[in-house]
C-alpha cells in the first residue's frame, strides 16, 4: 500500500478507471468476435452427437446410420400433424416449452411426466431404409425424475408399436442409483418391448404396478424407485394422447 | 533476484498453499473435484487468471487511485476470467460444460483477489506473474489429489482411463458412491489438511481453550 | 404458487448454496466461529442475495442474454458475455448501497458486521446465485424467490455451523484437525445430512 503516495484526486481516478474499463471491453469483445463461430459449431456437435448415442443402439436393427441421413420433421403434437412452418433446424423445443405463446400447460392429473408445460411443437427423426420406407422413429422425451430433469430420445419401430431402443442424454440423478437408467445393462431391457396393444393403448411400464407379462413390463431399479418411476412416467406421457398419441395414431393408421 | 523469483513460486506449494492454510479457493476445490481432467482444467484456468492478474495489476499498481482499487482489479479479473470462458467455450466444449458455473466463479475466487490486493499491489510485475504461478499450482496439487481420490474409488478411473473395472462392467470393484457426492471432498480435504499438520506442525492451530490438567493427574 | 413453494423450500435445504454447491464457502469457514457473527452475516448475504438475483435477472432478459435487445429492433445482438462483469457490477453497487443504508439505519449491526460487509461483494455464493438464476431461465418472480431461498439456507448453513463449532469449542480434538480440519469435517457431515432432502419439492 505504501507505493500509493498519489492524492485523490477525483477526475484522474475517473480517467484510469475509464481507460482499464475501455481496454478491457476491447480485448473482451474481440476475443468474443473472433471465438464465437468455433462455439456455434461446438453447440452443433453437441446435438449431433446425442442423436449419434441413440444410432449406436439402433444399428442391429437399422443397420449403419450416419445422422446427417436423419430426416428431420417438425410434429404439431396437439393435432399429431407434420408442420413445415417450423424450422426443424433452429427449433428449441426447451425453450419453446418456458414461453407460454409456444407451449400449453398440462394439468396435474395428465402430467405423467411432471413436467408442468409442454411445448407445441418437437423435432422427430425417421431413419429410412433401402426402398425409401421408414424403418425407424426417433422421439425426443422428457420428464423429471428423483431430483432432476431427465432427457432422451425414445425409438420406435415404423408401426410405433415397438420400442427399438431408448438413451438417456442428460440428467442429474444420484450417482450409483437413479444414474443406473444409463447403464448399458438398463437400457438393454428396453428393445422389443411392445408399446401400445392393439386398441392403441399405451401398455408399456417400469416396474410392478401395471401387472402384464415381460412384454411390456421393464423392471425398475432397485434403491431408484423414484427415479425408475419418475422415466415410467415420461414415457406414458409422451406415448399417449398429450404427447405423441395423436402423431403415432396417424402412423400407424398410414397416415404418414 | 532468481531467488526470489523462486521462492515466490515454491512458496505456495506447501508451506503456504493457498487452500490448507490461507482458507482461500475452497468453493471450486469442493466441487470440480469428482473427476481429474475438469480438475486439471480448472486449475490451469485458475492459473492463468492469478498469474496474469497479477502481472496486470501489478504493472498499473503505481497509478490505482486508492478510491477505485477494489473494482479495477475485479474488473481485470473478470475480463481476463470471461476470455478464459469463452476459449473453454471455442475449444474445450464438453469440459467447459461439465464446469458449468465454475469457471465464471474464477472471478470471486479468494485466491485471486486475496493474491492481488496482498502481494501485486506491492511487488514487481515479474514476481507478481510467478507469484500468481505457484499459488495456482499450490490450489492444483490440493485439487489435482482429490479429484485422483475421487475419480479413483468413485468411478474406477483416472483421466478417463478405467484401471479398476467395476460390478456394472463384469469386474470385481465396487465403486464407493461416497465419492461422487459433495460431501466426500470435505473429508479428503480434511485428511490432507491433517497429514500436512503432522509433516509441518507449525501450521497447527493452538486451540482456544486447553483442558485444564488435575493437580497429579498425568500429563496430557 | 405451489411452484414457487417448492422452489422456495428447494433452494434452502435441497440445492442449498453452501452444503450442495460449496459456494460461499471462504466466508463460510472464517466466519462461523461465534453464532452472532454467522448469524450478522448471514442476514446481510440474505438481504443482498435477495436484491442482486432479481436485478440481474432484469438486466439479462432486457439487456445481455441472446435477443434480449429485440425491444431496441437489435434482436441479432448476443451481449451475455458481458453478464459475469455486468453481475459484479450489480452486486458490488448493491453491496455499497447496503452499507450505506446499514450505517445510517442500523449502526450497530454496521460495526459488528465491519470488514465482512464489503466482502460479500466476491462472495461466491452471490454470485452463484445469479449464474444459477441464468442457467435455469427463472422468471422475475422466480428471481426474487430463489434469491430469498437461496440466501435464508446459506444463512442457515452458516449458523449451523457456528452453533455445533461453538459446541466443540471444549473438545479434545487431534492436534493436526484443530480448527480448520475439523471444520471441514464438521461441513462435510452437515452436507451429508442435507442431501437427505433430496427429493423435497
Amino acid at each position: 500500500m505504501a507505493d500509493n503516495t498519489h492524492s485523490e484526486n477525483p477526475a484522474r481516478a475517473l480517467l484510469i478507471a475509464l481507460g482499464v474499463a475501455m481496454v478491457c471491453a476491447l480485448v473482451v469483445s474481440f476475443t468474443a468476435v473472433v471465438l464465437r463461430p468455433h462455439y456455434q459449431t461446438n453447440l452443433e456437435n453437441e446435438r449431433i452427437g446425442r442423436l449419434g448415442s441413440i444410432l449406436d443402439a439402433l444399428a442391429e436393427v437399422t443397420g449403419e446410420v450416419d445422422v446427417s441421413k436423419l430426416e428431420a420433421l417438425v410434429v404439431d403434437l396437439a393435432t399429431g400433424q407434420y408442420d413445415k412452418s417450423v424450422d426443424a433446424a433452429l427449433y428449441n423445443a426447451r425453450k419453446a416449452a418456458l414461453d407460454p405463446a409456444q407451449s400449453t400447460a398440462v394439468s396435474a392429473e395428465n402430467d405423467l411426466a411432471g413436467i408442468k408445460r409442454r411445448a407445441n411443437h418437437a423435432v422427430v427423426y425417421l431413419i429410412r431404409g433401402p426402398e425409401n420406407s421408414v424403418e425407424a422413429l426417433v422421439l425426443p422425451i422428457w420428464g423429471v425424475g428423483y431430483q432432476s430433469a431427465i432427457y432422451g430420445y425414445l425409438a420406435l419401430s415404423a408401426d410405433s408399436r415397438e420400442i427399438l431402443a431408448i438413451k438417456f442424454y442428460e440428467h442429474g440423478e444420484t450417482p450409483g442409483l437413479g444414474s443406473r437408467i444409463q447403464d448399458a445393462r438398463w437400457e438393454a431391457l428396453w428393445p422389443g418391448k411392445q408399446a401400445f396393444d392393439d386398441d392403441g393403448a399405451v401398455i408399456v411400464h417400469v416396474g410392478n404396478r401395471g401387472g402384464g407379462d415381460g412384454d411390456n413390463r421393464i423392471e425398475a431399479i432397485s434403491g431408484a424407485t423414484r427415479t425408475s418411476m419418475g422415466v415410467d412416467g415420461m414415457v406414458r406421457f409422451w406415448l399417449g394422447e398429450y404427447g405423441f398419441g395423436p402423431y403415432l395414431s396417424r402412423i400407424r393408421r398410414g397416415e404418414g | 533476484m532468481l531467488a526470489n523469483y523462486w521462492k515466490a513460486l515454491t512458496t505456495p506449494l506447501i508451506n503456504e498453499n493457498p487452500l490448507t492454510l490461507q482458507i482461500l479457493g475452497i468453493c471450486s476445490a469442493l466441487a470440480v473435484t469428482t473427476s481429474l481432467d475438469t480438475a486439471l482444467v480448472m486449475t490451469i484456468a485458475v492459473t492463468c487468471v492469478l498469474a496474469f492478474s497479477g502481472m496486470f495489476i501489478s504493472l498499473i499498481r503505481n497509478y490505482l487511485p486508492h478510491s477505485v482499487r477494489i473494482i479495477i482489479q475485479i474488473t481485470i479479473i473478470a475480463s481476463l476470467v470471461i476470455i478464459v470462458d469463452l476459449i473453454l467455450k471455442a475449444f474445450f466444449f464438453e469440459i467447459g460444460n461439465r464446469l458449468s458455473v465454475f469457471v465464471g466463479l474464477i472471478v470471486t475466487n479468494c485466491i485471486v483477489l486475496g493474491r492481488a490486493e496482498g502481494f501485486a499491489i506491492r511487488n514487481g510485475v515479474v514476481e507478481s506473474f510467478f507469484d500468481g504461478v505457484g499459488n495456482g499450482l499450490g490450489y492444483g496439487l490440493i485439487l489435482m489429489i482429490v479429484g485422483a481420490i475421487r475419480e479413483l474409488f468413485g468411478h474406477g478411473s483416472l483421466f478417463g482411463y478405467q484401471l479398476l473395472i467395476p460390478a456394472s462392467q463384469g469386474g470385481g470393484f465396487e465403486p464407493l458412491h461416497l465419492m461422487l457426492l459433495p460431501p466426500s471432498a470435505f473429508f479428503i480435504i480434511a485428511g490432507i489438511i491433517w497429514f500436512i499438520r503432522r509433516k509441518r506442525p507449525e501450521q497447527i492451530e493452538k486451540p482456544e481453550f486447553s483442558v485444564r490438567v488435575r493437580p497429579g493427574a498425568a500429563e496430557k | 404458487m405451489n411452484d414457487l413453494m417448492a422452489l422456495f423450500v428447494r433452494s434452502v435445504f435441497v440445492e442449498n448454496l453452501a452444503l450442495s454447491f460449496f459456494l460461499g464457502m471462504c466466508t463460510f469457514l472464517a466466519v462461523s466461529k461465534r453464532v452472532d457473527t454467522a448469524f450478522g452475516v448471514g442476514v446481510a448475504m440474505t438481504a443482498v442475495q435477495t436484491v442482486t438475483v432479481p436485478i440481474n435477472n432484469l438486466l439479462y432478459v432486457y439487456l445481455l442474454a441472446p435477443g434480449a435487445l429485440a425491444w431496441a429492433g437489435l434482436n441479432h445482438i448476443d451481449l451475455s458475455f458481458l453478464s459475469l462483469i455486468a453481475f459484479i457490477g450489480v452486486i458490488a453497487a448493491m453491496v455499497q448501497v447496503l452499507e450505506m443504508t446499514l450505517e445510517f439505519h442500523v449502526p450497530k449491526l454496521h460495526q459488528s458486521l465491519g470488514i465482512f460487509l464489503p466482502l460479500i461483494t466476491v462472495n461466491c455464493a452471490i454470485l452463484g446465485g445469479s449464474l444459477f438464476m441464468v442457467e435455469r431461465s427463472y422468471s422475475f418472480i422466480e428471481s426474487l424467490v430463489y434469491g430469498f431461498g437461496s440466501g435464508l439456507g446459506w444463512a442457515l448453513a452458516i449458523v449451523m455451523l457456528a452453533a455445533i463449532r461453538e459446541r466443540l469449542k471444549y473438545s479434545d480434538i487431534p492436534d493436526g484437525l484443530q480448527g480448520l480440519g475439523i471444520t471441514f469435517v464438521i461441513a462435510g457431515l452437515m452436507s451429508l445430512g442435507f442431501m437427505g432432502f433430496a427429493g423435497l419439492g
